[in-house]
């Protein structure tokens, strides 16, 4: 579509009451809560005059964006795992993202080889241990997870979140995918209860001694032992220790959100400018602080709290491409040792 | 009112002179556009990126079964026992309480599901007020000092989803329950049935195509949910879809799944169909004899009003208590622009829904009516309404399909013959929601026009007709007004379906725009629903208000 054509398409959209496309705007298809990028993308129009427009959904905004073909509104598609983002480029619905800024602000393992998609925060998944149940040096390895010692006293969320698809999927891109199924299969069989809840539920578990290590993402610690709302989940955390798996070996897993531009995005500098924002040193300290994200770019000073509660870590430095592409693979594993049953 | 046989021809089509194109173009028309999604996501199924069926076979699909199986048994059964029973106490017997739970009986049906599972989650779980209390009492430490049942399980599921579909069942049965004739039960009794074998050896059967209609929508919102098995990680097919086509990136599969659901549902409709096809109802025409109840003795009236009370209280009060105690934290919300805005757009959307969905459904009934002997329209008729079976989500991308390929179809053919394009007109717009809960929620307006409907006598059409009236005035000035209460019945349950409506809105609502589902959802995603109480209250706040108008137009049929 030629700018001709795509200011016709425009001024026949704003008649029809369709979509309002002025330049100074940036349409988002988000699979973030919209609360929790909205402070960043208020800082981006405060910044740069441009508006965002956003919709979320956590499902199905992709296929929206394909059969809306070249004719969809979206500029920027943003989410809360690679995984979409890996779906988006299987399907070609994502054009490369050319900004020498975002390249220097993101480190390349957290970018996709091609440009096609770029990490905007990392987690990482590791180990909640019990503090009075687990002495410290106790269970230092994913690996360990796995030593019939922990027999009924693992707890996780379901086998098939996206987290834990992931990072099996990091085990089979490190291990290959036998030791995967046998990993997976010998944790399976030290699981204290079905896997259920998310994230915090594990935690929680921990504290009522239903089980002694959980697997969970960092920024949880983070929104728990800070929480006002509901204090009681303060004392969750504090019932655990934190720990960092794999530190002598590969490190620990890591996840990202992330960004990419859509194929026919009709503001195509809006969007690159928005994601060079969100790369930024001002709104990667912002992710920090709202979520309790570290940053994807180095150098950036974390928030006190990370810091006091999560320290230095070595982080498992695998390019994130290599990890998604088993999330079907890790997924049938799921299936076959029947992890959730 | 008078006896109906569904093989009776109310117009004979044979006749070619009595044979209407017009009508029957835009029945046919209005069909196929509702069962465009459908036929879209079937179109999906075509697709697969690759066969899921020998991995699934041979790993997760028997649990993905029986877990779905036994999800269906227990909400259904459940829900029939609760419906059916406090329906026939309402309607048959006095008690305490009795005029206060005809209509407080329908207000969990104000609930959304996964509000209220969120919710008892929160009251239920370990670190919840029950168990910290009975710790507190017994002097327990940890969980496993004692036993308390798991809310995450597949019996919480069944518990969460009968406490808000019971009334879908409760609805039916007691409209039909009013409608049957005092002589029949008085006949039942001088020949030696109890009140009890009464009501089983006749009121029930009578009821059954009713009990039957709430069943199967009980059913079919009890497969399409999403929400509360995924909370409570229970493995059933719509768990299945979901993973095939968000973990494995197989949309076409997710797509057979779901289609081998509908062709499940359609099994499962024509089974009772044709379990019932033997039977003839013969409505009585004693409508207008008042309703003579039974006197319970002291203990049984207690047991009656206690049996109404329960799914009241757990269905609706204490959720909507604790909803309340979160929601006065956060009364400042009420006058945030955005939440206005929202409120706005949750009720402009589920009144046009439900307004459309319900014109939709006269015109495949009347027309039903109008040409009994075609069973292709028939068969129509019946595909437009299987939407409400499939996951939202899936519907949702069932509805983007059709619309997309409309509006680049258009756009293209502008810029080639005029030079300049039109963009999407109707994708990304409130009318793709709108449409979506048309497909969706169809189902449910069907059911209640068709059986007012055929409670018409044909003498009426053939009345009309011979007076000279063309089907359309027929269908204004002698159907409309006699099945008025039947039509507000399904406008009302709609909108208050439609007002709980969210994955499909989620997916296909226009830029920065809420409806309150949406708004609750974004925080309860999160595990913050007390941020979102609020919201989740004027959801409710709004569906009692049909709920209440609804049990009156029911009441309103019979005196006594």
């Amino acid at each position: 579509m030629n700018a001709k054509h795509a200011f016709l398409a425009g001024l026949a959209l704003s008649t029809f009451g369709g979509v309002a496309q002025a330049a100074d705007e940036v349409n988002i298809y988000s699979y973030r809560q919209e609360f929790l990028i909205k402070p960043l993308l208020e800082a981006f129009t405060a910044e740069t005059g441009i508006k965002a427009n956003v919709i979320f959904s956590k499902s199905g905004l992709l296929e929206r964006l394909e059969h809306e073909g070249a004719n969809s509104p979206a500029d920027v598609i943003l989410t809360s795992d690679v995984g979409p983002l890996h779906d988006a480029v299987e399907r070609e619905l994502v054009a490369p993202i050319k900004s020498d800024i975002i390249d220097e602000n993101v480190p390349s393992q957290y970018r996709s080889k091609d440009d096609l998609w770029v990490g905007l925060t990392a987690r990482s998944r590791i180990i909640y241990a019990s503090k009075d149940r687990v002495e410290s040096g106790e269970i230092k390895t994913y690996e360990d997870l796995a030593d019939p010692k922990w027999k009924d006293r693992v707890c996780t969320r379901s086998g098939k979140h996206s987290y834990n698809l992931s990072l099996i999927g990091s085990i089979i891109e490190h291990n290959g995918e036998e030791q995967a199924e046998q990993w997976l299969s010998a944790v399976k069989e030290n699981l204290a209860r079905q896997p259920q809840g998310n994230d915090r539920a594990q935690v929680k578990a921990v504290m009522e001694g239903e089980c002694d290590v959980a697997l969970g993402n960092t920024y949880y610690y983070g929104h728990m032992i800070t929480n006002e709302e509901e204090p009681e989940q303060k004392d969750w955390a504090r019932s655990v220790n934190i720990v960092f798996p794999n530190q002598e070996g590969r490190g620990a897993h890591m996840s990202i959100s992330g960004a990419a531009l859509a194929k026919h995005a009709p503001n195509k500098d809006a969007a690159i400018k928005l994601i060079e924002f969100l790369t930024s040193e001002q709104a990667q300290k912002m992710y920090a602080e709202v979520n309790f994200e570290f940053p994807v770019r180095p150098g950036i000073e974390w928030s006190p709290l990370l810091k006091e509660h999560m320290g230095e870590f070595k982080a498992d430095d695998v390019n994130l491409g290599d990890v998604v592409k088993h999330r079907a693979t890790a997924s049938r594993l799921v299936d076959k040792v029947g992890f959730d049953n | 009112m008078s006896e109906t046989a569904a093989t009776t021809s109310l117009v004979n089509t044979r006749k070619p002179s009595r044979f209407m194109p017009g009508w029957y173009s835009v029945a046919w028309g209005s069909a196929l556009l509702v069962m465009l999604p459908v036929l879209a996501v079937f179109w999906l199924a075509l697709f697969p990126t690759e066969n899921i069926w020998p991995h699934l076979v041979e790993t997760i699909l028997p649990v993905y079964i029986q877990t779905t199986l036994l999800l269906l048994a227990g909400v259904g059964s459940l829900s029939v026992i609760i419906g059916v029973g406090t329906a026939w106490l309402v309607t048959m017997c006095h008690f305490p309480g009795r005029r206060l739970f005809e209509w407080a009986l329908l207000l969990p049906f104000a609930m959304p599901a996964y509000v209220i599972a969120y919710l008892y989650t929160d009251l239920l779980e370990y670190a919840g007020p029950l168990q910290s209390m009975l710790r507190d009492l017994f002097g327990w430490q940890t969980s496993r000092d004692y036993w308390f049942p798991d809310i995450r399980s597949l019996g919480g599921a069944i518990a969460m989803l009968t406490l808000v579909l019971y009334p879908y069942v409760y609805l039916l049965a007691r409209a039909s329950f009013l409608e049957q004739s005092m002589n029949i039960r008085d006949a039942s009794r001088i020949l030696g049935c109890s009140p009890l074998q009464s009501f089983y050896r006749i009121s029930l059967p009578i009821a059954r195509p009713a009990i039957a209609v709430g069943l199967a929508l009980v059913s079919m919102e009890t497969l399409n949910d999403f929400g509360t098995v995924d909370y409570f990680a229970v493995k059933s097919l719509s768990a299945g879809i979901y993973d095939a086509w968000l973990n494995m990136g197989n949309l076409g599969a997710a797509a057979q799944i779901a289609s081998l659901m509908l062709v499940f549902v359609v099994l499962l409709i024509s089974l009772e169909r044709i379990a019932r096809a033997q039977q003839r109802q013969f409505s009585g025409a004693d409508r207008f004899r008042s309703l003579e109840r039974y006197s319970l003795s002291p203990g049984r009236r207690l047991l009656a009003t206690l049996a109404c009370s329960l799914p009241v209280i757990l269905g609706f009060l204490i959720p909507f208590l604790v909803l309340g105690s979160y929601a006065v934290r956060r009364l400042e919300q009420l006058t945030e622009p955005g939440f206005i805005a929202n409120a706005v757009h949750s009720f402009a959307l589920s009144a046009v829904a439900a307004l459309l969905t319900v014109m939709i459904a006269i015109v495949l009934a009347y027309s039903k009516r109008l040409y009994p002997h075609r069973t292709s329209l028939t068969l129509a008729a019946r595909l437009s309404s299987l939407g409400y079976a499939l996951p939202g989500a899936v519907l949702a991308i069932g509805v983007i399909i059709p619309l997309a390929t409309f509006d680049n179809s258009v756009d293209a053919f502008m810029q080639r013959h005029f030079g300049f394009g039109t963009g999407l007109l109707l994708s990304g717009t409130p009318f793709a929601i709108v449409f979506a809960y048309c497909v969706r929620f169809l189902a449910v307006s069907t059911g209640s026009v068709e059986s007012s409907l055929s409670k018409i006598t044909p003498n009426m059409d053939m009345a009309s007709r011979s007076l000279g009236l063309n089907p359309l005035h027929t269908l204004r000035r002698v159907h409309l007004p006699l099945i008025r209460s039947g039509l507000l019945t399904a406008v009302l349950v709609v909108f208050v379906d439609a007002m709980k409506e969210l994955p499909a809105t989620l997916i296909l609502r226009p830029f920065n725009y809420d409806t309150l589902a949406t708004f609750v959802y974004q925080y309860a995603s999160d595990e913050k629903i007390e941020t979102s109480a609020l919201a989740a209250m004027l959801i409710v706040l709004v569906g009692i208000v049909p709920v209440i108008l609804l049990s009156r137009t029911i009441t309103a049929t019979r005196k006594g």
